[in-house]
């Protein structure tokens, strides 16, 4: 079948390491407006080795938007402007023919860039780390059907668990704060019969890996939210809040 | 020469394991932290794994070439998990999960290992619940179920349709409480690139740090892989971008044996191939066969829009072929009737795709009712194709999505290489020819969380906990083969791109070794095969350098690998000289189309022993049937 494709100009962030300095490079391609961003990245790399130039390197996994690996800055947006989608699942029929697009890596303090699009996130997993789960041993299990939870409540801890670990909302955040990400997890686990016996003792230890890790704090600009991938609430931000003021209280044993 | 013992324990099925646990060999809990293991993987098995070792005492290591170790592919898994609660009061068993799971490997597994399978899947959805999983409920606060293929019973537990996602994050939450408490050592973008042998036993592995470029070699007293499966070597696939054989491959050619590597499963619903530029396929749950229908118009180079060609036109296939199936037909079945259809040049504008339709379920239950049912699906699928489901029939077409075959395992899921384990898809144990819906994470969790724990335990039972020199002869030599390999790749400077050979590759298997082959066609793809392999080593370019960040190096030394395993696809293919699961002879079919298996000649796992590249010693573990009788599976 012949296709029509589409010509772009692509303005691409390159930077060597994350001491060097980086800056824009311009690519023409012309792509199928059926190809998602990151095949077009494929087609350009590819022709790029054909030519012995060093690739543009960037990061993608799963390419149906739930690993959360990739990640990148398009006109301005994490994960581009279309909504409750991830860098992969974007397509090129959402540009117009003579388009100039601006691709950069996702900037924050705390996600120190590698090379060109790809950035460091590994200070979202030392959050994890801090708290993120329910002290259980395998094999210590009680039957699955002894803990009843209503559907209510598993719908709502399964949206706050949907969360993909992207760092999206940290690169739309000003502060670069990673409060959703934080959220999500503390209320995933503050709505559950599971995660009550930890519960203010993890929202600590979270939120202070998270200051930590150089993530900066929230001031309630809702930026998180609207470039979510996965539309994980802001309300997410207010449960975690609440239980962090309990704990306060219950470590000055108020 | 090669020990291919099945180890499996005497007794009952249904004792067995029960019984082999209470045999096995203990390890004092104050001698447990002098034993390291290294896990490479961090999916299901992997993460599973690596966490209850960490839990048990064990100093763990596990190895990612993620950034983080919740990015494995088991995240994208969708559908389910099934486990023999029976919550549903409908029938279910332990037993009836082993029979309907082997018999839908068209009795190509081992009979113990699917048992097993099917008896510690409870104990995976409790320990789930307990880790925080956000299961569906029922109004009540139980667990939710749903049916899946190849069952009459309701024994799949899901989360949306986000199974895999929540699993995978039970398992890394685990995983991290035991980072947090020193058990587990992470090391994050870590590629295996060999595996360390120190008198005859799995002593370590040599990896390269993928930022920095260094090789780095790390030993421990076992080794578990739990590195997933193959089905990249089709170039396109429904497995991630960066799924891989490599770890797999390289200890293979240390000395594990690769088991039934032709049982690789093409799943049929996937969106179709958009066009040159596609670098990977992706797959929509084969729930949409309950209510949409499949056909092909009648007619070669039907030209007509979709909504004008007449119901007189259209080729209902399956329904045709398989009254009482329908739309339902097993994987392999759906699939390969798809290709024949397509082959005739009745696919979608003569090419490759087929209609699943809508219609008349929207006519029967109306739209919203589809849309309760499907919603996401059909939003997913507007999303890539920018076509709406509701008013234009569907287009799918089968893709490779999961691969049965893996290295050989004995019961306690070690190699034919001492201390070295496999885990997860990587292994071939429980799936047979076939592999049912909702089971990848059964077998992925019951292997991490129920398995290699204890089994790993007992070899250190016989196996003292003495320090291994990373330093010592062997790991330097495993270090230089690698830097070897490396400056070779860069070094060709050809005039094709390894993107380009992969390509080519994934093109002839897909056509011979994929959803039917026969004998001609298998011999000519395996002279193709090395041919390409010959011309990857002269011709492919690949730039950068080893001591850098270099994606292109990385994909390279994946290719070659895949470039081996390929032809050992087609050989094992070849050997298999019947019909059964998802390999299908052309040869070897009744008059209407339909599998002949030979349980005469065939009843064995083919275990090849590499010499050297296209070049393998068959060994053949029979596989002995103690409580199942051998039937023809029938879908009519």
């Amino acid at each position: 079948m012949k296709e029509t494709k589409i010509n772009l100009t692509l303005k691409v962030w390159r930077q060597e390491s994350a001491k060097s300095k980086g800056n824009f490079e311009e690519f023409k391609v012309a792509v199928s407006p059926h190809s998602s961003i990151l095949e077009m990245f494929d087609e350009l790399n590819n022709r790029l080795e054909l030519e012995g130039k060093i690739p543009i390197a960037f990061e993608s996994d799963c390419r149906e938007g739930i690993c959360g690996t990739c990640g990148l800055v398009i006109n301005g947006h994490p994960h581009g402007e279309k909504k409750k989608t991830a860098t992969c699942q974007m397509h090129m029929r959402s540009f117009k023919e003579g388009e100039t697009i601006y691709i950069e890596p996702f900037r924050a303090k705390a996600f120190p860039i590698l090379r060109d699009l790809m950035v460091d996130r590994s200070g979202l997993d030392k959050i994890q780390q801090a708290g993120g789960y329910a002290s259980f041993n395998t094999g210590s299990a009680p039957d699955a059907n002894a803990i009843l939870i209503s559907k209510e409540t598993a719908s709502l801890a399964l949206d706050a668990a949907e969360c993909i670990g992207c760092g999206a909302c940290v690169a739309a955040c000003k502060n670069s704060s990673a409060m959703l990400f934080v959220s999500a997890k503390v209320s995933q686990f503050a709505l559950l019969p599971q995660g009550q016996p930890e519960r203010y003792e993890r929202v600590q230890n979270m939120v202070i890996a998270h200051d930590e890790s150089g993530f900066g704090s929230c001031t309630n600009t809702y930026a998180c939210e609207a470039e979510c991938p996965k539309g994980i609430s802001i309300s997410n931000i207010a449960r975690m809040n609440r239980d962090y003021f309990v704990s306060n209280l219950k470590l000055q044993n108020v | 020469m090669m020990n291919l013992d099945s180890k499996v324990p005497k007794g009952n099925l249904s004792e067995k394991w029960t019984n082999h646990k209470f045999n096995m060999k203990l390890v004092n809990p104050a001698n447990k932290r002098k034993y390291d293991v290294i896990v490479v993987g961090t999916g299901l098995a992997g993460a599973g794994a690596a966490a209850t070792l960490g839990e048990l005492g064990y100093k763990v290591k596990a190895f990612t070439y993620h950034d983080s170790s919740r990015r494995a592919h088991s995240i994208a898994a969708q559908g389910g998990i099934n486990a023999a609660k029976d919550y549903q009061n409908d029938g279910d068993s332990v037993y009836r999960l082993f029979y309907d799971t082997i018999k839908g490997g068209d009795f190509r597994s081992r009979e113990a290992n699917t048992f097993r399978l099917a008896e510690v899947s409870n104990n995976i959805i409790d320990q789930c619940v307990a880790q925080g999983v956000p299961f569906a409920r029922e109004y009540g606060g139980t667990l939710a179920n749903r049916s899946f293929g190849g069952a009459q019973v309701s024994r799949t537990f899901y989360a949306r349709g986000e199974t895999g996602q929540q699993l995978l994050l039970g398992a890394y939450s685990s995983l991290n409480r035991q980072i947090k408490l020193g058990n587990v050592e992470m090391y994050h973008r870590r590629e295996m690139l060999d595996l360390v042998i120190v008198d005859g036993k799995a002593k370590g592995i040599t990896v390269r740090n993928l930022i920095t470029g260094e090789v780095e070699s790390y030993a421990a007293q076992a080794v578990v892989l739990a590195t997933g499966g193959y089905s990249n070597v089709f170039f396109l696939s429904t497995s991630a971008m960066m799924s891989n054989a490599t770890a797999a491959w390289r200890a293979h050619k240390k000395g594990a044996a690769f088991a039934n590597p032709c049982f690789t499963q093409i799943h049929p619903t996937c969106l179709p191939q958009h066009g040159e530029g596609q670098s990977k396929l992706v797959l929509m749950s084969e729930s949409l066969r309950n209510d949409g229908r499949i056909w092909v118009p009648n007619i070669v180079g039907e030209k007509r829009p979709v909504n004008e060609i007449p119901e007189s036109d259209r080729d209902y296939y399956l329904e045709r072929r398989y009254p009482s199936f329908g739309n339902l037909a097993p994987r392999d079945i759906s699939s390969r009737s798809a290709k024949y259809a397509c082959d005739e040049g009745k696919g979608v504008n003569g090419g490759r795709s087929v209609y699943l339709d809508f219609a008349d379920a929207i006519k029967r239950i109306g739209e919203p009712a589809v849309r309760e049912k499907y919603g996401n699906l059909f939003e997913m699928y507007e999303n890539i194709t920018a076509e709406n489901p509701y008013k234009v029939p569907m287009q799918i077409y089968p893709a490779p999505h999961y691969t049965m075959g893996g290295l050989w395992v004995d019961y306690n899921l070690m190699s034919s290489i001492p201390g070295l384990f496999v885990a997860g898809e990587a292994n071939f144990s429980d799936h047979g020819a076939n592999r049912l819906g909702a089971s990848a994470l059964m077998q992925g969790l019951a292997d991490g969380y129920f398995v290699i724990p204890y089994t790993v335990g007992n070899y250190f039972g016989s196996e003292k906990p003495e320090k291994v020199d990373v330093k010592g002869t062997e790991f330097n030599a495993a270090k230089e083969s690698v830097n070897e390999s490396s400056n070779k790749l860069l070094s060709i400077n050809g005039k094709q791109t390894v993107d380009d050979i992969h390509r080519k590759l994934g093109d002839l298997l897909i056509d011979k070794v994929g959803m039917s082959r026969d004998e001609a066609g298998l011999k000519e793809v395996i002279t193709k095969i090395s041919d390409l392999r010959d011309e990857f080593w002269n011709d492919v370019k690949v730039v950068g350098k080893s001591e850098d960040i270099n994606l292109n190096l990385e994909r390279a030394g994946r290719v070659a690998d895949f470039l081996e395993l390929g032809e050992l696809m087609a050989v094992d293919a070849l050997n298999r000289d019947e019909s059964c699961g998802a390999h299908f002879r052309e040869e070897h079919q009744t008059s209407e189309g339909e599998a002949i298996r030979n349980d005469d000649e065939f009843a064995y796992v083919a275990a090849w022993e590499f010499e050297k590249a296209g070049k393998w010693k068959l060994h053949k573990e029979n596989l002995e049937f103690e409580s199942v009788e051998l039937a023809t599976r029938s879908y009519k």
